[in-house]
């Protein structure tokens, strides 16, 4: 037991490590900084003591070791750009990333969940096709194009909804939150739907499947022979047994979800993590790429390892063959 | 715990209660602006970037500054003589105040202008003809330049002054240092003398501007805007769904193509001068051999001919029309209007736009069937340059050139200019000095910092340097004169057009448009 | 030696196998009773036929910039009072015909869709069936990768390698090796789903009669692998390809739509929406709409074969 769970953190770290080995070698040769941090009008010897003083051009080998001394820390140098160390501004975009993930998440699980109840009981129902073919349409819609289209229609259009930003954000410690306002709710209202769409279509493919397959399995069976209510054999019986696997999907779309949201984001100018590194992508701005990169795999590494021990507690074959 | 979140949530919502009010009680007049990016520090002498520029100018003020009109006016100095010609005198407004209250004197011009000239600012270039500043009395200072200086007026202007006291205060004695990559308290804080206090700042989300009621200026540019949210909008898409839905008041980089609509819209005007920078093709001519091209052992753009050949195969109205949508003027000359040695005659007469005789001249010049070349072009950084380039690609490969487009942000198209490594590529250049001398150093000098053409001669050279000392305007005009005659003839750049500055605004704001493209928010008033 | 040919049959038997089960009436029966899977065959094969027969169904050239004519950009489509007869659905910013850059784009898109789900094949097969055989560390090491592999979304992991190359292609070559990036940058980040399922396939297999047999015929294991195993493990994945292709395209032109992806000088679908993006608010829409249909319409079109085979061969499978 404890064997497999040093195995499987040390094998996260083996991740990570080789992670930041391929955040640092892709963001070291990308562009060149030094153009992006002084005027058209230098001179050539200042952006090369500049180069020098960066210590752009020490061997690589001791580059790296440097990005990797400092990102243990959680420091990453600072941003070219901006001029500011970059776990600060990580710091300061991570919670209007997060809740826009949240609420995509929120309304990604409730109209998955609905819908693929809705097509996996009325399976043949006219209304159950038209929602599957609207998924299907949903999944083909590039992110981009559904974005645009929103704003034009919700923003230029109609004036119902505000087409970029976070609307008033209210500070709670160092967290600062939109969905304390009523400008806060409407900005996130269009970014979330866009974000929300694949998920959605996910999801409610998800439990459709799973809602088809438990109705065949022989305890629901038994429960409509006890002449249970619909309702109940529906809602207790086969939506518990589904659940299981959307969960375990929802939480590995979590990191889906950051990642998408650079799309969003940029779309929406939405302040969040995503537009910082899309930002810094466009001014090869190394530190924030970085440190990006390596914060999602952390992301992504962590909910991994979380899933993982969850099946070991859960299923105990694993138990089995992990002790021999 | 749960009287906690309880009284987290009775504070925001005494917030969001208290800011409303605030926003209803007074009839503010709040501008909010947008633009692509925002500018990357508030530190007035650590970087020369237009956008800098633009972020520092509406809190901090220079001795001299410009009007509307583009000409030099008294800023913080109010009159100003030539003692003798390396010695000028400036005399300061009195009862001035920066923002936190402290007086503006002689110290603080004399720690501004050393602050920069330090090592670590990028201001110097403006400054690099001052020997020493010297105090006369309070109120009073001497500028001692190494030899005499026609144009350090117009240097000067983007020169701002700073408190010695607060930057002491504050450990900014110093322009923030990118070289120990700093981050200093001026880089988010501003306190200047100018129209403006910095109110907050959150980069690339929102940075707020206040009215400084205790402005010196008041008086002479009356404006009503209390308040400036500027808030950067990088899609455009989404920047001109903002306009359009009526939550910005002013973009200065609105989409040429969208004008039209913006315009249709009553509620939203579009405002548009000329502005000072010139797009422009640049052609190695310096290398025997180009590096990407089906010719070997020799260099086609050596020839006076196939330069001629490029310049009128391409079609600038056609350009113009269809990717400017009217909004440039085709150029003759790398620089415009209100810059010292402008001269209209070459200028208008750009050479015509005939394939034929270019396909001749190519014939003539030995390349029958053309060639091919690499265009390195940035995708990023001027208006519509990536679909310039794409034009010039198709317009030059109908007289036989085959080019080969290579467009890529300006992060990676730079370097090959700064480092001459590129054969064929295009520029803008704009002067902030109003005077022909700064595009020379950079562009014509054989040692200039950005001249990838190869272009240069020792006469030339000498010329160029002879400029930067003459004092007497009209011996001065006439070299200037002359190297502009033979850069018109030569053509080692190959003009295209002249940009034009285009902002969209609410209609119920008045806001005159500045070449440089930088608005004074202290120059706008809302109806 | 002997038992050489008696293989070779065994390998042909299990493809014919498979052969008929795809041809099996039941299947063309499910087929032709979805008209919806019957359409998106249809619009498919439409797309295909225009991709391949560009060059013949227009004498438009719209990748070669030196027969565009800027005086000839932003015409409306046909319909439009200012419509041109020569330009069907109108020209867009840089004078190119719309309806044949849209054929031209398709071809890019479904080169880029096609060949990186091949290249995803590629790696994820073989390192699927080795693992599930050979199992032991090859096993988990690959699986590991697989897993962390399969939570970063491809978009991202497309995006850093398309990075890499970018570096690495000095100049313009980058340009010019673009569509070959994007295949690489694509298939390099969907290879896991593909070893995933051959693996769990082999692992079935493997304790399968046919293959004790072939054990004790002292086959070696990579004929085992080929012959024997990989012609019944294949089915389950090409159906999953099939929905690959169009997660493909799609990313294809999220890529193209960040700036990433195909240059505007030869666009692919994607390029072509970004840059009728631009042109949304102005009046000039049909230089996005059309592309952004066209896209549409076949990343739907395959998503449903895709859904079809799916719930045809293994209902399992989702």
């Amino acid at each position: 037991m404890a064997n497999f769970i040093v195995t499987r953190i040390l094998q996260s770290a083996a991740v990570m490590f080789f992670v930041a080995l391929i955040c640092f070698c892709l963001f070291r040769y990308v562009g060149d900084p030094i153009v992006n941090m002084v005027g058209q009008e230098t001179t050539i010897e200042d952006m090369e003591a500049l180069r020098q003083s960066l210590g752009l051009d020490k061997p690589v080998l001791v580059q790296f070791a440097h990005f990797i001394a400092g990102a243990l820390q959680g420091e990453f140098g600072i941003s070219y750009r901006l001029q500011r160390p970059v776990s600060e501004l990580i710091a300061e975009r991570l919670p209007a990333t997060l809740e826009l993930v949240f609420v995509s998440a929120i309304i990604a699980l409730t109209l998955g969940i609905s819908g693929g109840l809705l097509t996996g009981i009325k399976r043949n129902a006219w209304y159950s096709r038209l929602v599957l073919a609207l998924s299907l349409v949903g999944v083909s819609l590039p992110t981009f194009v559904v974005g645009i289209l929103l704003i034009y229609l919700f923003a230029v259009t109609l004036n119902w909804l505000p087409s970029f930003g976070r609307g008033q954000v209210v500070d709670i410690g160092w967290w600062s939150t939109g969905l304390l306002t009523v400008s806060g709710w409407k900005a996130i209202i269009l970014p979330a739907v866009t974000l929300a769409l694949y998920q959605t279509t996910l999801i409610l493919r998800i439990v459709r499947a799973e809602m088809l397959e438990v109705r065949r399995t022989d305890f629901i069976k038994f429960a409509w022979a006890r002449g249970l209510a619909p309702r109940s054999v529906y809602f207790n019986h086969a939506l518990r047994n589904t659940l299981i696997p959307v969960i375990t999907v929802t939480g590995l779309q979590i990191g889906s979800l950051i990642a998408f949201s650079i799309i969003t984001e940029t779309v929406f100018q939405w302040p969040g993590m995503g537009s910082l590194f899309i930002h810094a992508v466009q001014f090869a701005d190394v530190p924030v790429m970085a440190a990006y990169l390596v914060l999602v795999a952390l992301f992504f590494v962590l909910i991994n390892l979380i899933v993982d021990l969850l099946y070991f507690a859960v299923d105990p074959r694993l138990r089995m063959s992990a002790g021999h | 715990m749960r009287c906690l979140k309880k009284s987290l949530l009775l504070s925001a919502v005494c917030i969001i209660l208290s800011g409303g009010v605030a926003g209803h009680a007074q009839a503010e007049n709040t501008l909010r602006f947008s633009n692509k990016g925002d500018a990357p520090t508030f530190d007035p002498h650590a970087l020369n970037t237009q956008d800098t520029l633009m972020a520092t100018i509406q809190v901090y003020d220079g001795l001299v500054m410009r009007n509307p009109e583009m000409e030099i006016v008294p800023g913080l100095a109010v009159s100003w003589t030539n003692i003798d010609p390396n010695t000028w005198e400036f005399r300061l407004r009195e009862n001035v105040r920066f923002h936190d209250g402290s007086d503006f004197d002689a110290d603080d011009v004399i720690f501004s202008i050393n602050r920069a000239l330090s090592e670590t600012s990028q201001m110097q270039g403006y400054l690099n003809s001052i020997e020493t500043v010297k105090k006369v009395d309070d109120h009073t200072v001497r500028l001692i330049t190494k030899g005499p200086n026609p144009i350090l007026l117009d240097q000067l202007v983007n020169v701002f002054m700073m408190d010695k006291e607060w930057s002491e205060e504050h450990g900014v004695e110093r322009p923030q240092n990118f070289k120990d990559q700093e981050e200093t308290f001026a880089v988010r804080n501003a306190n200047g003398t100018g129209a403006f206090k910095l109110e907050s700042r959150e980069p690339d989300i929102e940075t707020v501007y206040v009215r400084n009621p205790d402005w010196w200026g008041s008086e002479t540019y009356d404006h009503n805007i209390d308040r400036v949210v500027w808030r950067p909008i990088s899609n455009l898409a989404t920047r001109v769904a903002a306009l359009l839905s009526n939550e910005v008041d002013l973009v200065i980089d609105p989409p040429l193509q969208d004008l039209a609509r913006i315009d249709n819209y009553p509620e939203l005007n579009v405002l548009s001068t000329s502005q000072i920078r010139t797009i422009f093709l640049g052609l190695d001519v310096g290398r025997d051999e180009l590096r990407n091209s089906s010719v070997t052992g020799e260099n086609p753009f050596q020839d006076v001919r196939v330069r001629e050949a490029i310049y009128r195969a391409i079609n600038i109205i056609a350009i113009r029309e269809k990717i400017m949508r009217g909004l440039s003027m085709p150029a003759g000359m790398l620089i415009e209007p209100p810059i010292n040695g402008y001269n209209a005659d070459w200028d208008n007469n750009r050479l015509e736009y005939d394939p034929e005789r270019a396909a001749e001249l190519l014939q003539e010049a030995g390349y029958p069937d053309g060639f091919t070349v690499r265009l390195d072009c940035p995708n990023d950084r001027y208006i519509n340059d990536e679909a310039i380039c794409q034009a010039v690609v198709g317009m030059l490969g109908r007289i036989g050139i085959q080019v080969n487009l290579n467009s890529q942000p300006k992060s990676k198209h730079f370097p090959l200019i700064t480092g001459r490594d590129t054969d064929f590529y295009m520029l803008g250049w704009g002067i902030p000095t109003m005077d022909s001398g700064f595009i020379f150093d950079y562009l014509f000098h054989s040692d200039g910092s950005w001249n990838a053409s190869g272009y240069g001669t020792p006469q030339l050279n000498a010329k160029i340097e002879k400029i930067r000392s003459v004092i007497d305007k009209e011996e001065r005009d006439l070299l200037i004169a002359e190297i502009w005659e033979q850069i018109v003839a030569e053509m080692p750049y190959i003009p295209l057009h002249h940009q034009m500055v285009t902002w969209a605004a609410s209609s119920d704001l008045n806001i005159p448009v500045e070449p440089n493209n930088m608005p004074r928010f202290y120059w706008a008033n809302f109806n | 030696m002997l038992m050489k040919p008696e293989t070779e049959v065994g390998s042909h038997r299990h493809l014919l196998t498979s052969v008929r089960r795809v041809l099996d009436s039941d299947v063309a029966h499910s087929f032709f009773a979805s008209p919806a899977t019957v359409l998106a065959a249809l619009v498919t094969l439409l797309f295909v036929f225009m991709a391949v027969f560009a060059p013949v169904l227009t004498s438009y050239t719209p990748f070669n910039p030196s027969t565009l004519d800027l005086m000839d950009s932003f015409i409306p489509p046909v319909w439009d009072a200012n419509g041109d007869p020569s330009h069907l659905l109108g020209t867009d910013d840089q004078g190119r015909d719309v309806l044949a850059a849209i054929m031209y784009g398709t071809r890019i898109s479904l080169i880029v869709g096609l060949c990186s789900v091949l290249l995803s094949l590629l790696i994820g097969v073989p390192l699927g069936i080795v693992s599930g055989y050979f199992g032991g560390w090859i096993d988990s090491v690959v699986m590991r990768i697989a897993d962390i592999q399969l939570t970063i979304p491809p978009i991202l992991i497309a995006l850093m390698i398309d990075g890499v190359t970018r570096t690495v292609l000095a100049g313009n070559l980058h340009e010019t090796a673009a569509i070959p990036v994007l295949i690489l940058s694509i298939g390099i980040a969907s290879w896991p789903q593909y070893a995933r399922v051959v693996r769990s396939g082999t692992l079935v297999e493997r304790n399968k009669d046919y293959i004790a047999a072939a054990h004790m015929a002292q086959s070696p294991p990579y004929r085992i692998m080929i012959g024997h195993i990989l012609p019944n493990v294949i089915g389950p994945t090409l159906v999953i390809a099939t929905i690959g292709v169009a997660v493909a395209i799609i990313i294809e032109a999220t890529l193209s739509f960040l700036g990433v992806g195909v240059p505007p000088t030869s666009p692919s679908l994607g390029t072509l929406i970004r840059i009728g993006n631009d042109y949304v608010f102005s009046g000039e829409w049909w230089i996005s709409l059309f592309p952004c249909l066209a896209l549409v319409m076949l990343v739907l079109a395959v998503n449903l074969i895709g859904d079809w085979l799916r719930d045809t061969f293994n209902p399992k499978l989702r």
